[in-house]
């Protein structure tokens, strides 16, 4: 039997500042060491001061996932020598001593399973080491102190997983929760990382690091999986020992490094006092907590009739169901939804797209009506989307200018009848002995019009013609 | 060798202190006064060392807010002076850069860790020093150097800025000639502070007004513990003769135990030692420190090699620091010096249901001389047996200049409840009223 657990780190990436000082909690777009203070930067004398808002959003994330909320939480010393750690230890939480990180232990549903989350506790990220040189005799490393100090969500499993779909599966409804919660962009680079804990046949544990990605987080467990799978069917029992996820070759590499008898020395951190959560804090958040994925799919079901496949793309996406919230009304909900997840998803499909695009929830709005109106065939509806993401125009210039509108004037259908009824003789002798193959005739009008020509009339006026 | 930094910079200052007087601009309350700074205290653009070779060359890049409040009452920092390298010690011996002399008698050690500081004081060159008090080391030397010395309340100063050894007990604390002049330093620099999440609130308050509200009806508890075994006899009569002092001077003295004292000392070590342990780790000589270049070094092996610049007591701090919180060693040192804290501060807490104020010796010795101790170090730590409770229970105390016994100072020590810094000033200041002291002899 296979057993997976997880420990996921993620950045609170829409944060002002960082964890205890007033430096950026964005460091992405400082110069190398830039985005540092004597804080951040463990400068002899500095002292930690502790973001309140980081302790509202970890909560956040410890109630959208279920977990108890302790009424007061304590930070502790984890200490360690290593380049990226400016103060040679990190302020974390533990919970050796009682439960006093911002959240206990908690579930969230993966499908039809349960996964059980262990903890989540806020702590500060490391600083960041680049090593540079071709060899290791000219290696050099260099660190990088920008992100030392931004807040980082660490979220323990239990090892609750028995194949690597069931992680893949976790960590998109784990991503989606974190983005609609509006704590994190987990797509930013390196703002969301794990560490997954592999044992089979119920040997031990084997812990993989250094995973780029979630793409590669699946990947590492197939491998690792697999390698010890081989190694039972070879009757050699597996080590328990921290191995290293090769990005390069693909594989997990055993790190010699003595890990995992590292002694932190934990204890508490005396500059930052214990903080007390509230009833009041909690019910303030609970408050302001964003309806969840399940709740927002649920209501767009039972509310505006929205297949489920469509409310479920449409919920789980923080940016398209803000858009859609903003643009829908009760009788258009449905057409919108349509819109966003069978055209719009894929016209935006990267970031720079969705940056770059025009489009707001008032054209949404507008295209739907003149869709649910007539004024537009739903087939004309992609090519007026896609000038409106390029131009901004308006709904109705786009249609106009791009001579969209549908063909509804009676006298100019039944031109066009005429002439395809005469031209197509054969297929209108086979459409009065099989009416069914009336929908070629329906077809070439249409052609005729590029797509322009209102269907429904266009069939009746077929069949008034024909005669049947 | 008390200053080994005169702050030539501060003194150009002076300049600008004669151009604000000559337009008539509002100055400050510490105006003109020469001010002398701990070294492990931050002054941006300053070199401050902990008087030791790992930061020798170390320039604080922003202002303690202690120093940051001061400069705004147009103190003058005259120096940054010597202490124990990293506050650790109580004789001033231990800093890198060579010991300093106590003024009343050159062949003694002035107390420490602060000794730097008493110094300057007692020697009447400046008005006040900032020292910080981890287990006594504003008091010790305020009581070798027969000056005032004040451990306030935890979080009555900032100690943001203040380079930490055992932050979870440490306080910046004031030492001065008078009562009087500590209570206006005390004024100056006490309050909340953003940068210190640690810091309380005190409203305010104003130490100086009603200095001389007297004691008639305060009850003094004499703590057992600290009068008994080790005491030197001249301490033990100095301390009887302030008992009286306070007796007539209207309060009710009796003596009250404190059972967790006589493990305290024993308690602060392995914990002071367990904080700095990791309080230090930070100087690992990446990002400053002295010259020592990186290349060619795996980082464990640069890491042992650049922290050989610890003298012998950090570094035997260090390795306790390193052993005493470990895995398998957690439950039988740090964590009983934990509960020993937390024993000590219940005790002490009934005590003050009982009593307003607590009496003892700063120090139950005498001043030593130079070298007479230094390679006991036991019988060093067992000196800080008065003074450690109340950093280990949060509590203000205070070092009065009492006696002089064959041209060495002797310190009484007073104790007050958290947030009774002013209720202790006031009896401070009236025992001092009841001595006359002669005038140190250089």
């Amino acid at each position: 039997m296979t057993k997976i657990g997880l420990e996921i780190h993620c950045q609170l990436t829409n944060l002002q500042s960082k964890l205890f000082c007033s430096c950026k909690a964005n460091y992405r777009e400082f110069k190398p060491n830039e985005n540092i203070c004597p804080v951040c930067a463990g400068m002899p004398g500095s002292l930690p001061r502790l973001n309140q808002e980081a302790v509202k959003k970890a909560t956040m994330i410890a109630m959208a996932l279920n977990c108890t909320t302790p009424d007061k939480i304590a930070f502790f010393r984890k200490n360690y020598f290593y380049p990226d750690l400016p103060k040679n230890f990190q302020i974390t939480q533990l919970n050796i001593y009682g439960d006093t990180s911002v959240g206990g232990s908690g579930t969230i549903l993966v499908g039809d399973k349960k996964i059980r989350i262990t903890r989540i506790q806020l702590e500060e990220d490391p600083g960041r080491i680049i090593y540079e040189g071709s060899s290791s005799k000219n290696q050099i490393t260099l660190v990088d102190y920008n992100r030392a100090g931004t807040p980082l969500v660490e979220i323990v499993t239990e090892p609750d997983f028995e194949t690597p779909k069931e992680v893949r599966d976790f960590l998109n409804i784990l991503s989606d929760l974190l983005k609609n919660l509006g704590v994190a962009d987990p797509s930013l680079e390196g703002a969301m990382r794990a560490d997954a804990n592999v044992s089979t046949h119920g040997g031990h544990k084997v812990e993989i690091k250094n995973i780029g990605s979630f793409h590669d987080l699946e990947k590492a467990a197939h491998f690792e999986i697999t390698r010890q799978e081989s190694l039972h069917d070879r009757n050699i029992p597996v080590v328990q020992e921290t191995r290293h996820w090769d990005d390069r070759r693909k594989i997990t590499v055993s790190s010699r490094s003595k890990e995992e008898d590292m002694d932190y020395r934990y204890f508490l951190e005396g500059d930052i006092p214990w903080v007390k959560i509230n009833p009041e804090i909690k019910t303030e958040l609970k408050l302001k907590m964003p309806e969840s994925i399940s709740s927002k799919k649920d209501r767009y079901i039972t509310k505006y009739q929205i297949p489920e496949q469509v409310a479920d793309v449409l919920s789980s996406d923080k940016f398209y169901s803000d858009l859609f919230e903003k643009s829908h009304s009760q009788s258009n909900a449905k057409e919108i939804a349509n819109i966003i997840t069978t055209e719009l998803m894929g016209l935006e499909d990267t970031r720079e797209k969705r940056e770059a695009s025009k489009l707001t929830a008032t054209h949404l709005r507008d295209l739907a009506d003149a869709i649910q109106t007539g004024k537009v065939s739903r087939n004309s509806s992609k090519n007026a989307l896609h000038q409106i993401l390029k131009t901004g125009k308006s709904v109705s210039q786009i249609i106009s200018e791009l001579d969209l509108g549908n063909v509804s004037d009676e006298t100019e259908l039944l031109k066009i009848i005429g002439k395809i009824i005469a031209d197509e003789s054969e297929a209108v002798v086979q459409a009065k002995s099989n009416p069914q193959t009336i929908n070629y005739l329906v077809g070439k009008v249409m052609q005729a019009t590029k797509g322009k020509a209102d269907p429904t009339l266009t069939l009746n006026l077929l069949k008034k013609q024909i005669g049947i | 060798m008390h200053f080994y930094q005169l702050m030539i910079k501060h003194l150009i200052k002076l300049g600008n202190i004669d151009k604000k007087i000559k337009s008539g601009e509002k100055l400050g309350a510490c105006f003109g006064m020469p001010i002398s700074i701990k070294d492990n205290i931050c002054i941006k653009d300053s070199k401050t060392t902990c008087a030791s070779k790992m930061l020798e060359n170390f320039i604080a890049p922003y202002d303690a807010t202690v120093i940051s409040k001061l400069k705004k009452q147009d103190a003058i920092f005259i120096g940054k002076v010597n202490m124990d390298e990293f506050a650790m010690g109580l004789s001033t011996e231990f800093s890198a850069f060579g010991p300093s002399k106590n003024p009343w008698n050159t062949e003694y050690v002035p107390g420490g860790s602060s000794g730097g500081s008493a110094v300057s004081v007692s020697s009447y060159e400046c008005v006040a020093s900032l020292g910080s008090d981890t287990g006594g080391s504003v008091r010790n030397p305020a009581s070798f150097c027969s000056t005032v010395g004040y451990k306030p309340t935890y979080g009555l100063i900032s100690r943001y800025g203040l380079i930490s050894y055992a932050n979870s007990i440490e306080q910046i604390g004031p030492l001065a000639r008078t009562v009087k002049d500590t209570a206006f330093m005390l004024n100056l620099i006490a309050g909340i502070d953003p940068n210190d999440n640690t810091t309380v609130n005190n409203n305010n308050e104003d130490y100086l007004a009603n200095i001389d509200a007297g004691i008639k009806g305060k009850r003094i508890g004499i703590i057992t513990e600290m009068i008994g075994e080790g005491i030197d006899p001249e301490v033990m009569t100095a301390t009887k003769e302030a008992i009286s002092k306070l007796e007539g001077l209207g309060a009710i003295c009796e003596e009250v135990s404190l059972g967790m004292v006589k493990y305290s000392v024993a308690a602060y070590y392995t914990i002071t030692a367990t904080e700095a342990g990791s309080n230090l780790a930070r100087y690992d000589n990446l990002r400053y420190g002295y010259e020592m270049p990186v290349e060619g070094y795996e980082f464990n092996s640069y890491i042992s090699k650049t922290r050989k610049k610890f003298g012998p007591e950090v570094t035997r701090r260090m390795i306790i620091g390193g052993f005493v919180p470990s895995a398998g060693h957690a439950g039988k040192y740090f964590l009983k010096a934990m509960k020993v804290k937390s024993k000590l501060t219940k005790e002490i807490n009934e005590a003050f249901k009982k009593f307003d104020l607590l009496i003892s010796p700063t120090v139950p010795i005498l001043p030593f001389k130079i070298g007479e101790k230094i390679n006991d170090p036991v019988s060093l730590f067992l000196v800080d047996i008065n003074t450690v409770t109340a950093n280990l229970t949060g509590k203000p105390a205070i070092s009065i200049p009492f006696k002089i016994v064959n041209g060495l100072p002797i310190g009484i020590q007073l104790l007050a409840n958290s947030m009774n810094d002013k209720l202790l000033l006031q009896a401070a200041y009236a025992l001092e009223q009841t001595v006359k002291l002669p005038e140190v002899p250089i």
